[in-house]
């Protein structure tokens, strides 16, 4: 609790960025020395220029075609940004409303999980990259085989977590609850699931993290858009700047996805005594 | 036998004139340990009157949690039955309200959210559950609590919450099993006057858990002392004192001492099982 201060103080501060600088100051001299070929390592300069062009608008503004704000919108690294992240978003939203309600009725109840529990051990192991070939048969390119790969990368870990949060609720909370006269769909609405959520969350958020990677690799496949592409893209034209600057933006949408994440965690769990930290 | 452990036929306190609400009937309830059979509860036949306050007191083990659970409908007995004004107890109700020692507070939901919890429950309307948990929220000292998590209450505050909780149902029986257990002594009284005030006020009837000797000549119209494996019920002792009763009073360190020697005697014997089943491992 009391080390948030110091991680901001100019020492701290220093020491934190050294590493950092050293190994840009490195990849600076390497780049500029002439020993390796800029096609294949560009400086860090380089890398950063060309991350800025790709962050701003590709036309010059006209007010008569639209407004400030969506010209400034308009450079191709935040359309993809958000192509990608809409594919995240629908992708696990699809995925985590089907595990959902299928976790609770298995952790619920044993005979629905008898009938379920032998195909989910039969599909759970199957990586969501291995069911490329198969999306695009089905669904052919686009948006929807992408969608399809990160549901999958969603379905399980929010699955598999939601079942044991509902078989790790605490007696002592359905008894008090019995007491109180509830029945059924009280139990379950008012007191498994919120019982359940901290290993629900949990879940979600390694399907998330799952969610974000199958995305990336779709778009390498599936469809012409998105960060994933756009790198992929980048490569064929051997522009090199341009793929390590994707790649640095891959790694901003994560980071906002995972500060996203926690966010909506500690709202949700605020009542739990284990996130006092 | 000393003036103050008159059996409950010779007595008449208050509630003698009350009827039977509280039925046990030749309650037995066995517990199947390996290859073990754990003979928790044995004939046990007991009366409790509308609006007595009734302690179980025993060493840990003999069963009192058993039986108390027994009452509350989470565990049926072997055998034997055991009625609330005449219906044969099945499962737990709202009609028989329980306050556990670990509190069993809904981490998830607000102290006034808790409290609220039965009532919707109930289907009572929003307005109606609203003053209902205002009154309670005063009654308890907990109006200045309403919108924290469980998390960041006392012990002493929880069981508060958990006692408003199940005042909310207005069940006729509150069961309560060790209740204050786990409070600091000062805490621990402040709530022993505080149930019994609200006892004597809203005029329930009590069946509670204790270990603890003071505790229950402190609040109890009638003490019953089990004894350890089997359980049975060792002594009925009826307390006729008036209330507040003052602990360094004569008749009350008579009692203490009385009931101290038959406790010690179930200890001494639960003592042997521990170091038995030690020595055995
Ligand atoms: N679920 C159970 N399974 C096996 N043995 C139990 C169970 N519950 C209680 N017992 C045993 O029954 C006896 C009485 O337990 P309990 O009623 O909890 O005692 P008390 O509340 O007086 O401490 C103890 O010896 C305990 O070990
Ligand atoms: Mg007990």
């Amino acid at each position: 609790m009391s080390q948030a201060k110091p991680r901001f103080s100019p020492a701290a501060l220093l020491r934190g960025s050294l590493v950092p600088v050293l190994v840009i100051a490195l990849w600076q001299i390497l780049s500029t020395s002439g020993l390796i070929n800029p096609v294949v390592l560009p400086s860090p300069v380089q890398v950063v220029v060309r991350w800025w062009a790709y962050l701003l608008p590709t036309e010059a503004y006209d007010p008569a075609q639209s407004s400030w704000i969506l010209w400034a919108l308009s450079g191709e690294m935040l359309f993809d940004a958000w192509s990608s992240l809409y594919r995240v978003v629908l992708g696990f939203a699809v995925g985590a409303g089907l595990a959902l309600p299928l976790g609770l009725a298995m952790g619920g109840n044993p005979r629905i999980y008898a009938l379920f529990d032998p195909l989910m051990q039969v599909l759970r192991p199957i990586p969501p990259i291995a069911y490329i070939p198969l999306a695009i048969l089905w669904f052919g390119l686009g948006n929807a085989p992408a969608v399809f790969l990160i549901a999958i990368g969603a379905f399980f870990p929010v699955l598999m977590n939601t079942i044991a949060g509902v078989r790790h609720v605490d007696g002592i909370y359905l008894r008090a609850a019995r007491n109180l006269g509830a029945g059924k769909l009280t139990m379950f609405l008012r007191v498994i699931l919120p019982a359940a959520t901290p290993y629900i969350l949990a879940g979600a958020r390694i399907g998330i993290g799952t969610a974000f990677i199958v995305v990336i690799v779709s778009e390498m496949i599936a469809v012409n858009s998105g960060l994933g592409f756009r790198i992929l893209e980048a490569r064929e034209f051997m522009w090199s700047d341009k793929i390590i600057a994707g790649m640095f933006t891959i790694g901003l949408l994560g980071l906002a996805i995972d500060i996203g994440m926690n966010r909506l965690n500690n709202h949700l769990l605020r009542w739990h005594r284990g996130l006092e930290n | 036998m000393t003036p103050m452990l008159k059996s409950v036929a010779d007595t008449a306190p208050v509630a003698d004139a009350a009827p039977v609400q509280i039925q046990v009937r030749g309650v037995e309830k066995t517990f199947a340990v390996g290859a073990q059979k754990i003979v928790a509860l044995q004939n046990i036949d007991l009366d409790i009157r509308k609006g007595e306050f009734v302690c179980l007191l025993g060493p840990s083990g003999c069963g009192k949690s058993t039986l108390l659970n027994a009452v509350a409908g989470f565990q049926p007995p072997t055998k034997g039955t055991v009625t609330v004004d005449g219906r044969t107890i099945t499962e737990p109700g709202p009609d028989r309200g329980m306050v556990f020692q670990e509190y069993a507070l809904f981490p998830w939901m607000t102290v006034a959210q808790n409290v609220a919890f039965g009532l919707e429950i109930k289907g009572m309307s929003k307005a109606e559950i609203a003053e209902r948990v205002e009154w309670l929220l005063q009654k308890l000292h907990l109006q200045d609590f309403r919108n924290r998590f469980p998390k960041d209450l006392s012990g002493g505050m929880r069981q508060r919450v958990a006692i408003a909780r199940v005042l909310a149902l207005d069940s006729p029986i509150l069961l309560m099993d060790e209740p204050f257990g786990a409070l600091d002594a000062l805490t621990r009284r402040t709530l022993q006057d505080e149930l019994l005030r609200i006892w004597e006020e809203v005029g329930k009837t009590i069946l509670f858990v204790t270990h603890s000797i003071e505790e229950s000549i402190y609040l109890a119209d009638r003490i019953i002392v089990m004894t350890y494996r089997p359980g049975t019920i060792k002594r009925d002792v009826v307390v006729d004192m008036p209330r507040p009763r003052d602990g360094s009073a004569p008749e009350f360190n008579r009692l203490k001492r009385e009931l101290s020697q038959m406790v010690m005697e179930e200890q001494q014997r639960f003592s042997q099982d521990e170091i038995r089943s030690v020595t055995a491992d």
